[in-house]
C-alpha cells in the first residue's frame, strides 16, 4: 500500500537553536532541515537566525547567508540564483518553488520553514536525489527525431508553429511540480510525472520533429501518462508560471484524436 | 525519506528501470470511456430523477406502468450501463494508485470487474421485473 507515514528514521526529531547573531539589528528566524547520512542520526529541523541588514532579500540569500557566516555545514544546491538552472528548488513554507526566486519577506507568519522537495529520497540536508526524475526525462527523448534528410541550413518552423512551444520550452527542470504531485508520490516509479510529461508535450508538439507518433506509443499507459488526474498542484508550484497540467491534457487530447 | 529507507534497488541502471516493460499501449480506452460515461451520467440525471419521483408512492402495478414505457426503461437502462461502467474505471483508477502489491492490485481489479458487473445485471433484472410486473 501507499505509504502515508515517513519511515521511522526518516521521521524528524528535535533540532539545534543556534544562536542570534550579535550586533544584528533585523533577524529573521529560518527553520531549515537538516540530515546527514553520516551520522546515523533521525533528520531534524535546525533554527538560525539571519540578519537581513546583511544579506540580500531572498530565501536563498538567507541560506547562503548561514552557510557563510552560522554554520558552514548547511548543504543545498544553487547556481544561478536567478531562476534559470532550477538548482535551488526545494520546500519552502509549504511550496515548492525555488529559493533564488522567493523573496524572505513574501513568507508570512513567523519563520522561514525550508524542507528538501517532498517524497525523494534526500542526499543531505536540502539536497534531494533526483536520479528518477532526471531517468524519467531521458526517457522521453528530449531530442528533435528525423527521418528525412538533414536540410542544408536549419529544420525551418513558421512562427505560428514556434508559438506552440511557448509555454513548453520554458521549462528548467527544476522538479517543483513532479514532487508536488500526489500521484508522483504515490507511483513514481512507473508515472513520469508532469516535468517528463511536459518536456514530452514540448516534442511532440514540435513541428520540426518526424516521431510524433512514436512518441505517443511511448506515453501510451496507464501509469506513464493516465496517473495524472488533474490535481493541478503542478501548476501552483511551478516557478516558471508554466502549467504541465494542460500540457498533460495536451497529450490525452492527442491520444483520443488518434483514436476516436 | 532519508536515503538509507529507500527500497532496495538492483543495478539496472536508472533510465532501465524508468522504461521498465514499455508501455502497455493502453489506458486511453479507458480515459475516453470514463469521459464518455460521464457526459452520458450528467445528461441522464435528470430523466432519471423524473422517473424516480413519478415511481414515488406508488405499488408493484403502478410502478409496472411507468417502467414498462420503453423510452423510460431505456434511460434507465442506459443510466445503469453508464454508471455502473464509470464506476469500475473509477475505482480501478484508485485501486491502481493506492495498492503497490501486484498480487493484491491484481485481484482488487478482478473483483472490482466482477463487482461492476454484478451491480449492472442486478439493476438490470430490477428494471425488467419491475416493468413486466412479474
Amino acid at each position: 500500500m501507499v505509504e502515508f507515514a515517513l519511515p521511522k528514521n526518516s521521521r524528524i526529531t528535535g533540532g539545534k537553536t543556534w544562536p542570534k547573531p550579535a550586533g544584528a539589528t533585523e533577524l529573521r528566524e529560518f527553520r531549515v532541515y537538516r540530515w546527514n547520512p553520516d551520522d546515523g542520526k533521525n533528520p531534524s529541523v535546525d533554527t538560525y537566525y539571519v540578519d537581513t541588514h546583511d544579506c540580500g532579500p531572498m530565501v536563498l540569500d538567507g541560506l547562503i547567508w548561514i552557510k557563510n557566516h552560522i554554520d558552514p555545514t548547511l548543504t543545498f544546491r544553487r547556481s544561478c540564483r536567478e531562476g534559470v538552472c532550477g538548482s535551488c528548488a526545494m520546500n519552502i513554507d509549504g511550496q515548492n518553488t525555488l529559493a533564488c526566486t522567493r523573496s524572505m519577506h513574501d513568507v508570512k507568519d513567523g519563520a522561514v520553514k525550508i524542507n528538501p522537495l517532498p517524497h525523494q529520497p534526500v542526499v543531505k540536508d536540502l539536497v534531494p536525489d533526483l536520479t528518477n526524475f532526471y531517468a524519467q526525462y531521458a526517457s522521453v527523448e528530449p531530442w528533435l527525431k528525423t527521418t528525412s534528410p538533414t536540410p542544408q541550413k536549419e529544420w525551418r518552423q513558421s512562427h505560428e508553429d514556434r508559438e506552440k512551444l511557448d509555454g513548453l520550452y520554458e521549462c528548467i527542470l527544476c522538479a517543483c511540480c513532479s514532487t508536488s504531485c500526489p500521484s508522483y508520490w504515490w507511483n513514481s516509479d512507473r508515472y513520469l510525472g508532469p516535468a517528463a510529461l511536459l518536456q514530452a508535450n514540448r516534442w511532440v508538439s514540435d513541428s520540426r520533429d518526424e516521431a510524433t507518433g512514436e512518441r505517443l506509443d511511448n506515453l501510451e499507459d496507464p501509469f506513464r501518462l493516465y496517473r495524472c488526474h488533474t490535481i493541478m498542484n503542478c501548476a501552483k508550484a511551478c516557478p516558471k508560471g508554466l502549467n504541465p497540467a494542460e500540457a498533460i491534457a495536451e497529450l490525452k487530447l492527442k491520444m483520443v484524436e488518434r483514436q476516436v | 525519506m532519508s536515503a538509507s529507507e529507500t527500497p532496495k534497488r538492483s543495478m539496472r541502471t536508472p533510465l532501465g528501470r524508468v522504461r521498465n516493460l514499455g508501455a502497455a499501449h493502453s489506458g486511453t480506452s479507458d480515459f475516453w470511456r470514463q469521459r464518455m460515461t460521464g457526459v452520458a451520467m450528467t445528461l441522464l440525471i435528470l430523466p432519471v430523477l423524473v422517473v424516480v419521483m413519478m415511481t414515488l408512492g406508488s405499488n408493484q402495478a403502478g410502478a409496472k406502468v411507468i417502467l414498462g414505457s420503453l423510452p423510460v426503461a431505456v434511460i434507465l437502462l442506459l443510466f445503469i450501463f453508464a454508471s455502473a461502467w464509470h464506476m469500475k474505471i473509477g475505482m480501478q483508477v484508485v485501486i491502481e494508485d493506492y495498492v503497490h502489491n501486484e498480487k493484491v492490485k491484481l485481484a482488487s481489479v478482478m473483483l472490482n470487474n466482477f463487482f461492476a458487473i454484478a451491480v449492472a445485471l442486478a439493476s438490470t433484472y430490477a428494471i425488467f421485473k419491475l416493468s413486466s410486473g412479474v
